[in-house]
């Protein structure tokens, strides 16, 4: 036990200053996440679930730290790997699964699947699959919010395979010439695809194009949500508070491969490791125990009911039946 | 009635949804201090500011992609392309983005908003300057297409394309903005996918959009002087199509000619003709011919532009083949 402890990564900062409630209900939610994905990962298996799927499971607490940097009316702008973030913002984990399923009860009704998650209601505004498009679309978002004076902050997640492609860089232009509250957040899980960064990147260090869009900007490794939470919240409220956009890159790894197809062979089992024993989710749950006294059998226990949890998601998911023939009509044109 | 030019016709229109509507607003390059590539917005920086009259950066993708992004969030903008050929570099914002958010979000989202700038070849712009975007984007569902030949229809168009609450897109012509017409004094709106009878006929149905309708009257022209009765159906929009308009005409004339400002392979003119032949083909007494582009990257020199883009005088010879005359 002693040699172990002694190998463990020590607990960060923002670990060490979360109350345990904090950290109670950020392990819960990060939890949420990685059980929900395993058990899409079990449904693919079985064929209830096809087309693409990509996983979460490595970067829950970005999507847990934002959400808790975020205020009422915020906006999420996602990748394809989405799933976290409409779990974060508190969408249905039945309504996801069935739209992993293409079932009516979807959250878009079964017409968008993995990739393009949406819930107005709750900040979650996609789920997009072209890569860097949906840059430009965060851009507009913030520029209705400074056009209508609504003080809502538009939040934009990328991955660091988007940021050679134009609508990347045209869209940080014009946030950063028109000052529109939006933050952009690189998640750099160091592999575009199946590409590591040296291949894909000519300078790596990805703010040094904040500079260029007039944007201050923020870079760091991810430990834990409340480093996420705090970091984030400073660009927020320089959204917020003085319209200025910022970039920001964080510094992650996806202990999955790009999606279900891929097995990851392009990475090393002691690079994998390495990552693993700094998960910010394990980490979480030893601050829980280290520093708060809560036992295992406790944190067992949530486990276990966030495990039910998604067991009956999965199950009301399977039983929602398959959209009605005339479904694929619906949405095309707005009637009026 | 006011005689304006189609430039002015398209300020007006802008210019009145602006008065009726603070969430619309127009963003493109130098539509505002320059007042606008082809002075479409003459005016309007000065009344409405820089808040509603957005100069851009040459960003395409960028500025199409932040009027759909404001669009979702409730506002009404009005993208204008200096040239929709420069809409090529903005195609993924318009297909993937514009066209498929309502859809793809089980309705949660829509676009409201008008891309509009002119299309298709104006005179010795070069290949990649003088291309017609019509096939392309009427290929797409979630969008409509209008396309306009007159001040009145520009205007009452532009009006209804503004309101609709669907990505709509609007084709008008570098070479088309100076020409005049009688628009109406009083407000008035014209509905998406209501064709225009430009000029009744019995003897054949001659079917134009945009560009083409002053080819189609010409042609109508010298057929009359042949002794044959042309009606001139303008479409004026292409998604959503007037359908009965052109049936109801093909089974009165039993006859059908295309003419398009576009290439000959899977157009907007190659729609149609299927179309009528699935709808109407025991009323035909002729194939349905169609008169375009030849098939060719459009050439700089002034003749051979002239050969590559359809004349009044192919029309008509297609007009008498289909009559079986000449």
């Amino acid at each position: 036990m002693d040699g172990q402890t002694r190998d463990l990564p020590p607990l960060t900062e923002g670990l060490k200053a979360a109350s345990q409630d904090e950290l109670a209900h950020a392990f819960k939610e990060m939890l949420r996440i990685r059980r929900f994905e395993e058990n899409a990962t079990r449904a693919y298996t079985r064929g209830k679930i096809s087309g693409f799927l990509h996983l979460y499971i490595g970067q829950e607490a970005i999507a847990i730290g934002t959400n808790l940097a975020m205020r009422e009316g915020d906006r999420i702008v996602a990748t394809y790997r989405d799933h976290g973030f409409a779990l974060a913002q508190g969408c249905d984990a039945t309504a996801c699964m069935a739209e992993l399923f293409g079932r009516s009860g979807g959250l878009v009704g079964g017409v968008g699947g993995s990739m393009h998650f949406f819930d107005r209601e709750k900040g979650m505004w996609g789920g997009y699959a072209i890569i860097g498009n949906h840059v430009p679309l965060a851009a507009g978002h913030a520029f209705a919010a400074k056009y209508l004076s609504d003080g809502k902050v538009t939040i934009c997640f990328l991955g660091d395979g988007a940021v050679g492609i134009g609508p990347t860089h045209e869209g940080m232009t014009l946030a950063g010439l028109w000052g529109l509250p939006v933050v952009f957040v690189v998640e750099n899980n160091r592999y575009s695809m199946g590409t590591p960064l040296g291949r894909t990147l000519p300078v790596e260090d990805i703010t040094l194009r904040a500079q260029g869009y007039g944007m201050e900007s923020d870079r760091f490794e991810v430990t834990d949500p409340f480093q996420v939470r705090d970091r984030l919240k400073v660009a927020v409220d320089r959204a917020r508070e003085e319209s200025k956009p910022t970039l920001i890159e964080l510094l992650t790894y996806r202990f999955r491969g790009h999606s279900m197809s891929d097995p990851g062979k392009y990475r090393t089992k002691a690079e994998l490791d390495g990552f693993r024993s700094r998960d910010p989710m394990e980490m979480t749950r030893r601050a829980l125990i280290e520093l708060h006294g809560v036992t295992e059998d406790a944190l067992e226990a949530v486990d276990e009911a966030v495990i039910e949890e998604m067991d009956v998601a999965m199950a009301s998911a399977d039983a929602s039946p398959q959209p009605v023939p005339e479904h694929r009509f619906k949405n095309v044109y707005v009637e009026e | 009635m006011a005689v304006l030019q189609i430039r002015e016709a398209i300020r007006d229109a802008m210019r009145e949804e602006m008065l009726r509507d603070d969430r619309v607003f127009l963003m493109g390059e130098e539509v505002g201090h320059y007042e606008g590539a082809y002075k479409c917005s003459q005016g309007l920086l000065k009344e409405f500011g820089e808040k509603r009259v957005i100069d851009t950066p040459i960003t395409e993708t960028g500025f199409a992609g932040v009027g759909i992004g404001a669009a979702m969030c409730g506002l009404r903008p009005i993208i204008e392309f200096m040239t929709f050929n420069f809409s090529a570099v903005a195609f993924d914002q318009i297909i993937n983005n514009a066209a498929k958010i309502h859809h793809m979000t089980g309705g949660q989202f829509h676009a409201p908003m008008v891309f509009r700038g002119p299309n298709a070849a104006a005179h010795m712009l070069g290949s990649t300057h003088s291309q017609a975007f019509d096939t392309f984007y009427a290929h797409i569902p979630g969008l409509k297409v209008v396309s306009v030949a007159t001040p009145k229809d520009a205007k009452g168009l532009l009006k209804a394309a503004i309101r609709d609450p669907n990505p709509v897109i609007f084709f008008e012509s570098e070479v088309q903005y100076g020409v005049k017409g009688e628009v109406p004094e009083e407000e008035y709106l014209i509905e998406l996918g209501v064709a225009d009878i430009k000029r009744e006929g019995a003897d054949v149905t001659l079917l134009c959009w945009g560009q083409s309708v002053a080819i189609a009257l010409s042609a109508a022209e010298l057929a009359q002087e042949k002794g044959l009765d042309v009606e001139v159906i303008d479409l004026r929009s292409l998604r959503p199509l007037d359908e009965q308009a052109i049936f109801d005409s093909v089974r009165k004339t039993n006859r059908a000619v295309v003419v398009e400002h576009g290439w000959p392979y899977g157009g907007v003119g190659s729609h149609l003709i299927a179309r009528i032949q699935e709808e109407c083909f025991d009323a035909l007494d002729a194939p349905v011919l169609k008169v375009c582009y030849e098939d060719l990257p459009m050439s700089y020199a002034e003749n051979l532009e002239h050969l590559t883009i359809p004349q009044p005088s192919q029309v008509l010879e297609a007009l008498e083949e289909v009559s079986y005359r000449g």
